[in-house]
């Protein structure tokens, strides 16, 4: 379906097929594969729009759970891990946001192995289009604006509810938190769909990192255990894409003993994760061997 | 009789089949298990004895949740989708042909597949629970079997459930919407998020009376030793009403949907 899509795309532009991708450089030839193929996906989901409007709200509800669970915890308590509950919105609006921007974007990154099982992963590699930009694009799901809109209402909630002096660096560090957090659950995506080459089956590991991650990141870090939070700060960086930068918003002491300035570090960490996760995709990907059958 | 203890034995080796995706969910179930039960200790730190139980008790309840997602389907899955897809593609006409029991043959497998699930996916996360934390295990032997039966009319229940889901597909053929409404309801009314004595008033009260609450709510609390004697008994009737009330009436929407099936050419 793709390919018919892409041919017609060149079709409309009089390009010969095949040398419609050559003329660019590799990353935006990438990016141009991606959004054609999230277009197809979109337009063949708005084929549905009934179905569409009840998957878009389960989103929305399944995601508002979490934090329906975490107010009726409210119901008891005033304060969970000494947070009081604008502090744990914030938390949770942060984790929440970055993580749906990333899940929009990245979301079927957990096919890859069933792919490689099933042998379908072949036809992704004849095409003339970089094999991630088609794996990332696969099964665009328009509905996980749900999250996302669910995440940015408890951020709303929670900026006017928070008793702080903003200051316009802080005010900064949020979309700075989203979109660098959004690059680090990616890469924590591209990392588990190269993982999948040597395991196909595993595939639910990533779970555990992704969903797993967003939730640990909603509570505020002094509930955990400090080798969790170490782990999370130093193996995994999850904590760079809430947490830290967080904390530092709310001016509260992070349990690891790590100096101030790492607060504004996210950005360089999703860079490095990135490049990491890219060079462990090219690793999984060069390691592919079809069942030839 | 002895062919649908042939089907359960056939839905728990199809599941056994995958073990790398069953050590990868138990893992998963595990990463799930050690946050949840962080947000609890946090919880019951500040308000011990919260919802009636002391703080080990409500990391078994989080144990408890993880062991059984899987077995008991609190989040929906197991074999609707592909019930659903059998209505879609109209292959619902060959299994009304056989000469089994359409209810029965799928209730069979689910059991086989949780039987597997409890075994799989539920003795070890619950281990590894009891390796990190303080937990609450039965003091009778007695409680492990009356829990056990617990949690196979759970079980029941959530099939039945289930099944009236997959039913809709013969109305909506697409069965996208109603399994996803299902799963939501099954992971909020179930007490896997919370447990359904934390929910304030009314919201708790109608939780509690929902048949959700077999599925996770009444086996934890069976296992925590708060059904003995007669309520243990109430509890049992509770979940064997829903398992009737609902099997009935998937029964019915089963009997109302094959006069509506036309099979091309026939």
């Amino acid at each position: 379906m793709a390919e018919s899509v892409a041919v017609r795309a060149d079709g409309e532009e009089h390009e010969p097929v095949g040398f419609a991708f050559e003329d660019r450089p590799r990353p935006l030839e990438g990016v141009r594969a991606y959004g054609l193929i999230m277009a197809m996906w979109v337009r063949s989901t708005m084929a549905y729009r009934a179905s569409f409007a009840m998957t878009l709200f389960g989103n929305l509800a399944v995601t508002a759970f979490d934090f329906v669970t975490i107010l009726l915890m409210f119901t008891h308590v005033d304060a969970l891990g000494g947070y009081a509950l604008p502090e744990i919105a914030l938390l949770y609006g942060l984790s929440s946001t970055a993580f749906g921007v990333c899940d929009l974007l990245l979301g079927s990154m957990d096919r890859v192995g069933g792919r490689v099982r099933d042998g379908t992963f072949d036809t992704l590699l004849v095409r003339p289009v970089p094999v991630l930009a088609q794996v990332a694009a696969d099964r665009f799901a328009l509905r996980r604006l749900g999250r996302i809109t669910q995440g940015l209402l408890v951020l709303g909630y929670a900026i006017v509810t928070l008793d702080i002096a903003w200051t316009p660096l802080k005010m900064l560090m949020l979309p700075m938190t989203v979109l660098s957090g959004a690059a680090i659950f990616g890469a924590v995506f591209i990392a588990g769909a190269a993982f999948q080459f040597v395991a196909q089956d595993a595939s639910e590991v990533q779970n555990s990192f992704t969903y797993g991650g967003t939730t640990l990141l909603q509570y505020p870090p002094t509930i955990f255990a400090k080798d969790l939070v170490r782990g999370v700060t130093f193996v995994v960086p999850l904590a760079f894409a809430s947490w830290l930068p967080a904390l530092y918003v709310l001016g509260r002491e992070y349990p690891v003993d790590l100096p101030q300035w790492v607060a504004f570090l996210p950005p360089l960490v999703a860079a490095g994760a990135c490049a990491l996760a890219g060079l462990a995709w090219r690793a999984g990907l060069r390691s592919y061997r079809s069942t030839g059958s | 009789m002895r062919l649908y203890a042939v089907v359960a034995a056939g839905g728990f080796r199809r599941y056994a089949t995958y073990r790398t995706a069953t050590a990868a969910g138990v893992f998963t179930n595990t990463v799930f298990g050690f946050i949840m039960a962080y947000t609890y200790i946090a919880l019951w730190d500040v308000r011990p004895q919260l919802g009636g139980y002391d703080t080990s008790q409500a990391l078994t309840y989080v144990w408890l949740g993880q062991a059984l997602l899987m077995s008991s389907a609190l989040m929906g899955g197991g074999f609707e989708s592909e019930l659903v897809e059998r209505i879609r593609t109209g292959d619902i006409a060959v299994d009304l042909y056989r000469p089994v029991d359409l209810q029965l043959w799928w209730l069979a497998a689910d059991l086989g597949r949780a039987a597997f699930h409890l075994l799989g996916r539920g003795v070890v996360p619950m281990f590894l629970g009891a390796l990190a934390f303080d937990l609450a295990f039965p003091g009778s032997l007695w409680t492990w079997p009356a829990f056990l039966l617990s949690v196979f009319l759970g079980v029941v229940v959530s099939f039945a459930i289930r099944y009236l889901v997959a039913m809709s597909a013969f109305w909506l053929l697409d069965g996208a919407g109603a399994m996803q409404m299902a799963m939501l309801a099954g992971l909020f009314f179930s007490g896997m998020l919370l447990p359904l004595n934390l929910f304030p008033g009314l919201l708790g009260e109608v939780a509690r009376a929902l048949p959700w609450s077999s599925l996770l709510q009444v086996p934890a609390d069976v296992f925590l030793g708060k059904h003995t004697g007669w309520g243990l008994v109430q509890a049992y009737v509770f979940q064997a009403g829903w398992a009737v009330v609902l099997l009935g009436a998937g029964r019915l929407l089963q009997t109302a949907a094959t006069r509506r099936v036309v099979v091309q050419g026939g």
